[in-house]
Protein backbone atom coordinates (compact mmCIF):
# COMPACT_ATOMS: atom_id res chain seq x y z
CA UNK A 1 0.00 0.00 0.00
CA UNK A 2 1.14 3.49 -0.71
CA UNK A 3 -0.53 5.58 1.98
CA UNK A 4 0.89 6.84 5.26
CA UNK A 5 -0.34 8.43 8.46
CA UNK A 6 1.52 11.73 8.77
CA UNK A 7 -0.25 13.38 11.69
CA UNK A 8 -1.86 12.23 14.94
CA UNK A 9 -3.23 14.01 17.98
CA UNK A 10 -5.66 13.80 20.85
CA UNK A 11 -8.16 16.50 21.72
CA UNK A 12 -8.61 17.30 25.41
CA UNK A 13 -9.47 14.14 27.33
CA UNK A 14 -11.24 13.30 30.54
CA UNK A 15 -13.84 15.74 31.85
CA UNK A 16 -13.52 18.73 29.54
CA UNK A 17 -16.73 20.75 29.82
CA UNK A 18 -16.32 21.42 26.09
CA UNK A 19 -18.68 20.85 23.18
CA UNK A 20 -18.26 18.09 20.61
CA UNK A 21 -17.40 20.59 17.87
CA UNK A 22 -14.86 22.35 20.07
CA UNK A 23 -13.15 19.03 20.78
CA UNK A 24 -13.35 18.07 17.09
CA UNK A 25 -11.64 21.30 16.06
CA UNK A 26 -8.92 20.68 18.64
CA UNK A 27 -8.34 17.16 17.32
CA UNK A 28 -8.24 18.17 13.66
CA UNK A 29 -6.05 21.27 14.04
CA UNK A 30 -3.61 19.52 16.39
CA UNK A 31 -3.24 16.55 14.03
CA UNK A 32 -2.67 18.87 11.07
CA UNK A 33 -0.11 20.87 13.04
CA UNK A 34 1.61 17.60 13.89
CA UNK A 35 1.73 16.80 10.17
CA UNK A 36 2.83 20.29 9.17
CA UNK A 37 -0.26 20.69 6.99
CA UNK A 38 -3.02 23.31 6.79
CA UNK A 39 -6.79 23.00 6.75
CA UNK A 40 -6.61 24.17 3.14
CA UNK A 41 -4.68 20.98 2.31
CA UNK A 42 -7.52 18.74 3.48
CA UNK A 43 -9.73 17.32 0.72
CA UNK A 44 -10.99 14.23 2.53
CA UNK A 45 -12.86 14.00 5.83
CA UNK A 46 -14.12 11.03 7.85
CA UNK A 47 -15.96 11.34 11.14
CA UNK A 48 -19.19 10.50 12.99
CA UNK A 49 -21.02 11.20 16.25
CA UNK A 50 -21.54 14.92 15.61
CA UNK A 51 -25.10 14.70 14.38
CA UNK A 52 -27.11 13.14 11.60
CA UNK A 53 -24.93 15.00 9.08
CA UNK A 54 -21.57 14.60 10.79
CA UNK A 55 -19.20 15.22 7.89
CA UNK A 56 -21.03 18.30 6.62
CA UNK A 57 -21.28 19.73 10.13
CA UNK A 58 -17.54 19.32 10.61
CA UNK A 59 -16.68 20.62 7.13
CA UNK A 60 -18.82 23.66 7.87
CA UNK A 61 -17.16 24.20 11.24
CA UNK A 62 -13.72 23.96 9.66
CA UNK A 63 -14.65 26.02 6.59
CA UNK A 64 -13.55 23.39 4.09
CA UNK A 65 -15.24 21.66 1.14
CA UNK A 66 -13.76 18.15 0.98
CA UNK A 67 -13.95 16.23 -2.29
CA UNK A 68 -14.39 13.00 -0.31
CA UNK A 69 -16.29 12.34 2.90
CA UNK A 70 -17.04 9.20 4.89
CA UNK A 71 -19.24 8.56 7.92
CA UNK A 72 -20.06 4.86 8.07
CA UNK A 73 -21.42 4.07 11.51
CA UNK A 74 -20.41 0.67 12.87
CA UNK A 75 -19.49 1.62 16.44
CA UNK A 76 -16.04 2.30 17.83
CA UNK A 77 -14.27 0.31 15.15
CA UNK A 78 -15.36 2.81 12.49
CA UNK A 79 -12.05 4.64 12.60
CA UNK A 80 -9.99 1.62 11.60
CA UNK A 81 -12.42 1.23 8.71
CA UNK A 82 -12.00 4.89 7.82
CA UNK A 83 -8.28 4.17 7.42
CA UNK A 84 -9.17 1.48 4.89
CA UNK A 85 -11.52 3.85 3.04
CA UNK A 86 -8.95 6.64 3.13
CA UNK A 87 -6.27 4.41 1.64
CA UNK A 88 -8.67 3.45 -1.14
CA UNK A 89 -9.63 7.08 -1.77
CA UNK A 90 -6.04 8.31 -1.86
CA UNK A 91 -4.90 5.45 -4.08
CA UNK A 92 -7.83 6.13 -6.41
CA UNK A 93 -7.00 9.82 -6.61
CA UNK A 94 -10.24 10.90 -4.98
CA UNK A 95 -8.44 12.68 -2.16
CA UNK A 96 -4.89 13.66 -1.36
CA UNK A 97 -5.02 14.58 2.34
CA UNK A 98 -7.61 12.81 4.50
CA UNK A 99 -8.39 13.67 8.13
CA UNK A 100 -10.07 11.02 10.28
CA UNK A 101 -11.41 12.52 13.49
CA UNK A 102 -13.67 11.82 16.44
CA UNK A 103 -14.68 13.59 19.60
CA UNK A 104 -17.21 13.06 22.35
CA UNK A 105 -18.17 14.99 25.45
CA UNK A 106 -20.28 12.13 26.85
CA UNK A 107 -18.87 12.52 30.36
CA UNK A 108 -19.45 16.24 30.61
CA UNK A 109 -22.83 15.98 28.90
CA UNK A 110 -23.89 12.92 30.96
CA UNK A 111 -25.29 11.51 27.74
CA UNK A 112 -24.58 7.82 28.36
CA UNK A 113 -27.45 5.56 29.45
CA UNK A 114 -27.16 2.03 30.84
CA UNK A 115 -29.79 0.58 28.55
CA UNK A 116 -28.36 2.15 25.42
CA UNK A 117 -30.35 3.75 22.63
CA UNK A 118 -33.55 1.87 21.81
CA UNK A 119 -34.73 2.16 18.21
CA UNK A 120 -38.36 1.09 18.26
CA UNK A 121 -38.49 -0.03 14.64
CA UNK A 122 -35.69 -2.56 15.01
CA UNK A 123 -35.98 -6.19 16.21
CA UNK A 124 -34.23 -5.63 19.54
CA UNK A 125 -37.02 -3.31 20.72
CA UNK A 126 -39.50 -6.22 20.62
CA UNK A 127 -37.26 -9.19 21.33
CA UNK A 128 -34.54 -7.92 23.67
CA UNK A 129 -35.27 -4.58 25.33
CA UNK A 130 -38.34 -5.88 27.22
CA UNK A 131 -36.02 -8.07 29.31
CA UNK A 132 -33.81 -5.14 30.32
CA UNK A 133 -30.30 -5.99 29.12
CA UNK A 134 -27.69 -3.33 29.73
CA UNK A 135 -26.46 -2.27 26.32
CA UNK A 136 -23.77 -3.10 25.39
CA UNK A 137 -22.59 -4.32 28.79
CA UNK A 138 -24.83 -7.36 29.29
CA UNK A 139 -23.80 -8.86 25.96
CA UNK A 140 -20.12 -8.65 26.82
CA UNK A 141 -20.99 -10.08 30.22
CA UNK A 142 -22.67 -13.07 28.58
CA UNK A 143 -19.61 -13.50 26.35
CA UNK A 144 -17.40 -13.37 29.43
CA UNK A 145 -19.56 -15.95 31.21
CA UNK A 146 -19.30 -18.20 28.20
CA UNK A 147 -15.52 -17.70 27.95
CA UNK A 148 -14.94 -18.55 31.62
CA UNK A 149 -17.12 -21.64 31.31
CA UNK A 150 -15.65 -22.91 28.04
CA UNK A 151 -11.99 -22.45 28.89
CA UNK A 152 -12.00 -22.86 32.68
CA UNK A 153 -10.75 -19.31 33.18
CA UNK A 154 -11.63 -17.18 36.20
CA UNK A 155 -12.77 -13.65 36.98
CA UNK A 156 -9.24 -13.06 38.24
CA UNK A 157 -7.99 -13.63 34.68
CA UNK A 158 -10.36 -10.96 33.38
CA UNK A 159 -9.20 -8.70 36.18
CA UNK A 160 -5.61 -9.19 35.13
CA UNK A 161 -6.39 -7.42 31.84
CA UNK A 162 -7.52 -4.35 33.76
CA UNK A 163 -4.38 -4.54 35.90
CA UNK A 164 -2.18 -4.55 32.78
CA UNK A 165 -4.03 -1.54 31.36
CA UNK A 166 -3.48 0.34 34.61
CA UNK A 167 0.25 -0.46 34.58
CA UNK A 168 0.48 1.14 31.13
CA UNK A 169 -1.66 4.12 32.20
CA UNK A 170 0.73 4.85 35.04
CA UNK A 171 3.32 5.59 32.32
CA UNK A 172 1.05 7.94 30.33
CA UNK A 173 0.46 11.45 31.73
CA UNK A 174 -2.57 11.82 29.44
CA UNK A 175 -4.27 8.78 31.00
CA UNK A 176 -7.36 9.37 33.14
CA UNK A 177 -5.92 6.98 35.76
CA UNK A 178 -2.32 8.23 35.45
CA UNK A 179 -2.20 9.38 39.04
CA UNK A 180 -4.45 6.68 40.44
CA UNK A 181 -1.70 4.27 41.43
CA UNK A 182 -1.50 0.58 40.62
CA UNK A 183 -4.59 -1.61 40.43
CA UNK A 184 -4.60 -5.09 41.94
CA UNK A 185 -6.57 -8.16 40.93
CA UNK A 186 -8.23 -8.10 44.36
CA UNK A 187 -9.32 -4.49 43.87
CA UNK A 188 -10.92 -5.41 40.54
CA UNK A 189 -12.66 -8.39 42.15
CA UNK A 190 -13.96 -6.16 44.95
CA UNK A 191 -15.30 -3.48 42.62
CA UNK A 192 -19.06 -3.22 42.16
CA UNK A 193 -20.70 -6.04 40.22
CA UNK A 194 -22.57 -4.55 37.26
CA UNK A 195 -23.59 -7.48 35.05
CA UNK A 196 -21.95 -10.72 36.15
CA UNK A 197 -19.18 -11.66 35.76
CA UNK A 198 -18.22 -8.11 34.76
CA UNK A 199 -17.55 -5.64 37.55
CA UNK A 200 -17.04 -1.91 37.37
CA UNK A 201 -13.28 -2.33 36.94
CA UNK A 202 -13.82 -4.70 34.00
CA UNK A 203 -15.57 -1.89 32.14
CA UNK A 204 -14.00 0.94 30.18
CA UNK A 205 -14.03 4.47 31.45
CA UNK A 206 -16.78 6.90 30.50
CA UNK A 207 -14.89 10.05 29.54
CA UNK A 208 -14.81 12.88 27.06
CA UNK A 209 -12.11 12.75 24.44
CA UNK A 210 -11.13 11.93 20.91
CA UNK A 211 -8.46 12.52 18.39
CA UNK A 212 -7.53 12.69 14.74
CA UNK A 213 -5.09 11.21 12.26
CA UNK A 214 -4.01 12.62 8.90
CA UNK A 215 -3.27 10.42 5.90
CA UNK A 216 -1.67 11.16 2.56
CA UNK A 217 0.28 9.34 -0.14
CA UNK A 218 3.54 7.78 0.97
CA UNK A 219 5.28 9.87 -1.68
CA UNK A 220 3.99 13.14 -0.26
CA UNK A 221 4.52 11.86 3.28
CA UNK A 222 8.28 11.78 2.78
CA UNK A 223 8.31 15.57 2.25
CA UNK A 224 6.48 16.25 5.52
CA UNK A 225 7.96 16.94 8.91
CA UNK A 226 7.13 13.78 10.84
CA UNK A 227 8.32 10.24 10.31
CA UNK A 228 5.64 8.60 8.14
CA UNK A 229 3.77 5.58 9.42
CA UNK A 230 2.75 3.38 6.53
CA UNK A 231 -0.55 1.54 6.29
CA UNK A 232 0.51 -2.06 5.64
CA UNK A 233 -2.86 -3.76 5.55
CA UNK A 234 -6.44 -3.72 6.74
CA UNK A 235 -9.37 -6.05 7.10
CA UNK A 236 -12.95 -5.90 8.31
CA UNK A 237 -15.81 -8.19 9.23
CA UNK A 238 -19.40 -7.18 9.81
CA UNK A 239 -21.53 -9.46 11.95
CA UNK A 240 -24.74 -9.30 13.94
CA UNK A 241 -26.52 -6.56 15.86
CA UNK A 242 -28.72 -8.65 18.15
CA UNK A 243 -27.88 -10.35 21.42
CA UNK A 244 -29.27 -13.73 20.31
CA UNK A 245 -28.27 -13.58 16.64
CA UNK A 246 -24.79 -15.09 16.91
CA UNK A 247 -24.98 -18.87 17.08
CA UNK A 248 -21.72 -18.97 19.07
CA UNK A 249 -21.29 -15.84 21.15
CA UNK A 250 -17.50 -16.28 21.19
CA UNK A 251 -17.18 -16.53 17.40
CA UNK A 252 -17.09 -12.82 16.72
CA UNK A 253 -15.65 -12.22 13.26
CA UNK A 254 -12.48 -10.65 14.63
CA UNK A 255 -10.53 -13.63 13.28
CA UNK A 256 -11.75 -12.89 9.77
CA UNK A 257 -10.95 -9.20 10.05
CA UNK A 258 -7.44 -9.86 11.34
CA UNK A 259 -6.71 -12.59 8.77
CA UNK A 260 -7.65 -10.19 5.98
CA UNK A 261 -5.32 -7.53 7.38
CA UNK A 262 -2.39 -9.92 7.83
CA UNK A 263 -2.97 -11.35 4.36
CA UNK A 264 -2.93 -7.91 2.76
CA UNK A 265 0.23 -6.94 4.64
CA UNK A 266 2.03 -10.24 4.14
CA UNK A 267 2.60 -10.41 7.89
CA UNK A 268 1.74 -12.73 10.76
CA UNK A 269 0.92 -12.03 14.41
CA UNK A 270 4.56 -12.84 15.27
CA UNK A 271 5.61 -9.72 13.31
CA UNK A 272 3.62 -7.36 15.55
CA UNK A 273 5.65 -5.37 18.07
CA UNK A 274 2.81 -3.50 19.75
CA UNK A 275 -0.95 -4.17 19.76
CA UNK A 276 -3.65 -1.58 20.38
CA UNK A 277 -6.80 -3.61 21.05
CA UNK A 278 -10.23 -2.12 21.61
CA UNK A 279 -10.83 -2.70 25.32
CA UNK A 280 -14.43 -1.80 25.93
CA UNK A 281 -14.34 -4.52 28.58
CA UNK A 282 -11.66 -6.88 29.84
CA UNK A 283 -13.26 -9.79 27.97
CA UNK A 284 -13.01 -7.88 24.68
CA UNK A 285 -9.22 -7.97 24.94
CA UNK A 286 -9.00 -11.72 25.58
CA UNK A 287 -11.39 -12.56 22.75
CA UNK A 288 -9.65 -10.19 20.33
CA UNK A 289 -6.12 -11.34 21.14
CA UNK A 290 -7.12 -14.94 20.48
CA UNK A 291 -9.08 -14.19 17.33
CA UNK A 292 -6.22 -12.14 15.91
CA UNK A 293 -3.95 -15.11 16.44
CA UNK A 294 -1.62 -13.92 19.18
CA UNK A 295 -2.76 -16.83 21.34
CA UNK A 296 -4.70 -20.02 20.91
CA UNK A 297 -8.37 -20.14 21.91
CA UNK A 298 -8.66 -19.92 25.68
CA UNK A 299 -4.96 -19.11 26.10
CA UNK A 300 -5.05 -15.32 26.37
CA UNK A 301 -6.26 -15.61 29.97
CA UNK A 302 -3.07 -17.40 30.99
CA UNK A 303 -1.00 -14.88 29.02
CA UNK A 304 -2.60 -12.00 30.91
CA UNK A 305 -2.02 -13.86 34.17
CA UNK A 306 1.66 -14.31 33.28
CA UNK A 307 2.16 -10.60 32.59
CA UNK A 308 2.60 -10.97 28.83
CA UNK A 309 0.47 -7.86 28.18
CA UNK A 310 2.19 -5.67 30.78
CA UNK A 311 4.93 -3.06 30.31
CA UNK A 312 8.02 -5.16 29.66
CA UNK A 313 5.90 -8.15 28.62
CA UNK A 314 6.33 -10.16 25.44
CA UNK A 315 3.28 -8.57 23.74
CA UNK A 316 2.77 -4.94 24.75
CA UNK A 317 -1.00 -4.35 24.60
CA UNK A 318 -2.82 -1.04 24.96
CA UNK A 319 0.27 0.98 25.74
CA UNK A 320 -1.76 4.15 26.35
CA UNK A 321 -3.61 2.50 29.21
CA UNK A 322 -6.50 1.73 26.87
CA UNK A 323 -10.17 2.36 27.29
CA UNK A 324 -9.91 0.80 30.73
CA UNK A 325 -7.48 3.31 32.25
CA UNK A 326 -6.60 6.03 29.70
CA UNK A 327 -9.70 7.34 27.92
CA UNK A 328 -12.93 5.98 26.54
CA UNK A 329 -15.09 8.56 24.81
CA UNK A 330 -17.77 6.11 23.64
CA UNK A 331 -15.91 5.21 20.46
CA UNK A 332 -12.26 4.45 21.16
CA UNK A 333 -11.06 3.50 17.68
CA UNK A 334 -9.31 6.71 16.69
CA UNK A 335 -7.24 6.68 19.87
CA UNK A 336 -5.96 3.17 19.04
CA UNK A 337 -4.53 4.70 15.87
CA UNK A 338 -3.05 7.74 17.64
CA UNK A 339 -1.20 5.53 20.13
CA UNK A 340 0.02 3.13 17.42
CA UNK A 341 1.46 6.07 15.47
CA UNK A 342 3.24 7.42 18.54
CA UNK A 343 4.78 4.03 19.27
CA UNK A 344 6.01 3.63 15.70
CA UNK A 345 7.49 7.12 15.69
CA UNK A 346 9.28 6.44 18.96
CA UNK A 347 7.43 9.31 20.65
CA UNK A 348 5.75 7.39 23.46
CA UNK A 349 8.23 8.50 26.13
CA UNK A 350 8.01 6.44 29.34
CA UNK A 351 5.78 3.84 27.73
CA UNK A 352 7.75 3.49 24.48
CA UNK A 353 8.13 -0.08 23.24
CA UNK A 354 11.76 -0.26 22.23
CA UNK A 355 12.31 -0.76 18.53
CA UNK A 356 8.61 -0.99 17.62
CA UNK A 357 8.34 -1.32 13.83
CA UNK A 358 4.94 -2.94 13.31
CA UNK A 359 1.78 -2.01 15.20
CA UNK A 360 -1.69 -3.47 15.05
CA UNK A 361 -4.85 -1.52 15.81
CA UNK A 362 -7.97 -3.63 16.22
CA UNK A 363 -11.35 -2.01 16.64
CA UNK A 364 -14.55 -3.62 17.90
CA UNK A 365 -17.93 -1.97 17.36
CA UNK A 366 -21.35 -2.52 18.88
CA UNK A 367 -21.79 -5.81 20.73
CA UNK A 368 -18.85 -7.66 19.16
CA UNK A 369 -20.71 -6.73 15.98
CA UNK A 370 -18.09 -5.15 13.75
CA UNK A 371 -14.37 -5.75 13.62
CA UNK A 372 -11.73 -3.76 11.85
CA UNK A 373 -7.99 -4.37 11.88
CA UNK A 374 -5.24 -2.07 10.65
CA UNK A 375 -1.53 -2.92 10.44
CA UNK A 376 0.89 -0.02 10.50
CA UNK A 377 4.64 0.07 10.04
CA UNK A 378 7.58 2.45 10.18
CA UNK A 379 8.82 3.83 6.87
CA UNK A 380 12.02 2.06 5.88
CA UNK B 1 -42.44 -5.31 32.00
CA UNK B 2 -42.94 -2.10 30.12
CA UNK B 3 -41.48 -0.53 27.01
CA UNK B 4 -42.71 -3.11 24.53
CA UNK B 5 -43.58 -1.51 21.21
CA UNK B 6 -46.63 -2.79 19.33
CA UNK B 7 -46.26 -5.83 17.10
CA UNK B 8 -45.83 -5.12 13.42
CA UNK B 9 -46.76 -6.92 10.21
CA UNK B 10 -43.78 -9.24 10.53
CA UNK B 11 -44.14 -10.06 14.22
CA UNK B 12 -47.93 -10.01 14.79
CA UNK B 13 -48.37 -13.76 14.49
CA UNK B 14 -45.48 -14.46 16.86
CA UNK B 15 -46.95 -12.17 19.50
CA UNK B 16 -50.41 -13.62 18.89
CA UNK B 17 -48.96 -16.97 19.89
CA UNK B 18 -47.94 -15.58 23.25
CA UNK B 19 -51.56 -14.63 23.94
CA UNK B 20 -52.33 -18.36 23.80
CA UNK B 21 -49.29 -19.53 25.72
CA UNK B 22 -47.52 -20.70 22.59
CA UNK B 23 -43.86 -20.12 21.80
CA UNK B 24 -43.71 -19.93 18.02
CA UNK B 25 -40.69 -20.19 15.76
CA UNK B 26 -40.63 -18.65 12.34
CA UNK B 27 -40.38 -21.54 9.91
CA UNK B 28 -39.45 -21.54 6.23
CA UNK B 29 -42.19 -23.14 4.15
CA UNK B 30 -39.62 -24.10 1.50
CA UNK B 31 -36.72 -25.63 3.42
CA UNK B 32 -38.08 -26.01 6.95
CA UNK B 33 -35.46 -23.85 8.66
CA UNK B 34 -36.63 -22.45 12.00
CA UNK B 35 -35.29 -19.10 13.12
CA UNK B 36 -35.73 -16.49 15.82
CA UNK B 37 -36.36 -13.52 15.81
CA UNK B 38 -38.75 -13.30 12.83
CA UNK B 39 -37.00 -12.01 9.72
CA UNK B 40 -38.03 -11.06 6.21
CA UNK B 41 -36.27 -13.99 4.60
CA UNK B 42 -35.03 -17.46 5.41
CA UNK B 43 -31.34 -17.38 6.30
CA UNK B 44 -30.82 -20.86 4.82
CA UNK B 45 -32.52 -20.68 1.41
CA UNK B 46 -33.39 -16.97 1.14
CA UNK B 47 -37.02 -17.95 0.68
CA UNK B 48 -39.71 -15.49 1.69
CA UNK B 49 -42.58 -17.89 2.28
CA UNK B 50 -42.32 -17.95 6.03
CA UNK B 51 -44.81 -19.24 8.58
CA UNK B 52 -44.72 -20.40 12.18
CA UNK B 53 -44.54 -23.70 14.02
CA UNK B 54 -44.87 -24.21 17.74
CA UNK B 55 -41.69 -24.86 19.68
CA UNK B 56 -41.55 -27.41 22.48
CA UNK B 57 -40.62 -24.56 24.82
CA UNK B 58 -37.66 -26.52 26.12
CA UNK B 59 -34.08 -25.38 25.92
CA UNK B 60 -30.78 -24.95 27.70
CA UNK B 61 -29.00 -21.90 29.05
CA UNK B 62 -26.46 -20.91 26.37
CA UNK B 63 -25.05 -18.15 28.56
CA UNK B 64 -26.38 -15.62 31.05
CA UNK B 65 -25.62 -12.61 33.19
CA UNK B 66 -26.99 -11.43 36.49
CA UNK B 67 -27.76 -7.73 36.11
CA UNK B 68 -27.11 -5.67 39.24
CA UNK B 69 -27.81 -2.19 37.94
CA UNK B 70 -31.21 -1.44 36.47
CA UNK B 71 -31.53 0.58 33.28
CA UNK B 72 -35.11 1.59 34.11
CA UNK B 73 -37.39 1.91 37.13
CA UNK B 74 -39.66 -1.09 36.47
CA UNK B 75 -36.83 -3.61 36.74
CA UNK B 76 -35.79 -4.72 40.23
CA UNK B 77 -32.21 -5.94 40.50
CA UNK B 78 -30.75 -8.44 40.45
CA UNK B 79 -32.36 -10.12 37.46
CA UNK B 80 -31.09 -12.50 34.81
CA UNK B 81 -30.53 -11.87 31.12
CA UNK B 82 -29.91 -15.10 29.26
CA UNK B 83 -29.44 -16.58 25.85
CA UNK B 84 -31.54 -19.73 25.73
CA UNK B 85 -30.83 -22.30 23.04
CA UNK B 86 -34.16 -23.83 22.18
CA UNK B 87 -34.44 -27.55 21.54
CA UNK B 88 -35.13 -26.72 17.89
CA UNK B 89 -31.78 -24.91 17.56
CA UNK B 90 -32.40 -21.16 17.51
CA UNK B 91 -31.13 -18.97 20.32
CA UNK B 92 -33.43 -16.43 21.95
CA UNK B 93 -32.81 -13.68 24.44
CA UNK B 94 -34.91 -13.95 27.58
CA UNK B 95 -34.78 -13.95 31.33
CA UNK B 96 -34.54 -16.82 33.81
CA UNK B 97 -36.97 -16.86 36.73
CA UNK B 98 -37.56 -18.76 39.96
CA UNK B 99 -33.95 -19.46 40.83
CA UNK B 100 -30.83 -17.49 41.56
CA UNK B 101 -28.10 -20.07 40.95
CA UNK B 102 -27.64 -20.68 37.25
CA UNK B 103 -25.08 -22.55 35.20
CA UNK B 104 -24.50 -22.68 31.49
CA UNK B 105 -26.20 -25.81 30.19
CA UNK B 106 -29.04 -25.81 32.72
CA UNK B 107 -32.26 -27.18 31.22
CA UNK B 108 -35.16 -24.72 31.14
CA UNK B 109 -38.75 -24.53 29.97
CA UNK B 110 -40.74 -21.55 28.77
CA UNK B 111 -43.54 -19.88 30.66
CA UNK B 112 -45.36 -16.65 29.95
CA UNK B 113 -45.55 -13.40 31.90
CA UNK B 114 -48.73 -11.51 30.97
CA UNK B 115 -48.36 -7.98 29.63
CA UNK B 116 -50.99 -5.29 30.08
CA UNK B 117 -52.14 -5.46 26.45
CA UNK B 118 -52.87 -9.21 26.47
CA UNK B 119 -49.60 -10.27 24.95
CA UNK B 120 -47.17 -12.22 27.12
CA UNK B 121 -43.42 -12.27 27.47
CA UNK B 122 -41.75 -15.67 27.20
CA UNK B 123 -39.44 -16.33 30.16
CA UNK B 124 -37.71 -19.50 31.26
CA UNK B 125 -37.76 -21.53 34.46
CA UNK B 126 -35.59 -24.46 35.50
CA UNK B 127 -36.96 -27.72 34.15
CA UNK B 128 -37.84 -30.14 36.98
Amino acid sequence: MTVAIVGAAECDLGVTGKSVLQLQVQAVTRALADAGLQLSDVDGLATNNIGRFSTTELAQELGIRPAWAESTFVGGSAFESYVARAVQAIEAGQAEVVVISFASNQRSARSRSLGGVVEEHLPAAQFETPYGPLYPLSYYAMAAQSYLHRYGASSADLARVAVAAREWALLNPQAYRFGAGPLTVDEVLQSTMISSPLRAADCCLVTDGGGAVVLTSAARARDLRSRPVNVLGYGEATGVAGMAAADDILDTGAAISAARAFGAAGLTPADVDVAEIYDSFTITVLLSLEAIGFFGLGEAAAAARDGVLDPGGRLPVNTSGGGLSYCHPGQFGVLLLVEAVRQLRGEAEQRQVAGAEVALAHGTGGILSHHSTVLLGVDR
Amino acid sequence: MSQLPPEDELTAEWWAGTRNGQLLLQTCQDCGRRQHHPRNLCLSCQGTDLGYTEATGEGVVDTFTLVHRSPRPDLQVPYVIARVRLAEGPVMLSTLVGDSEWQIGDAVRVEFQPLSDGRALPVFRRMQ
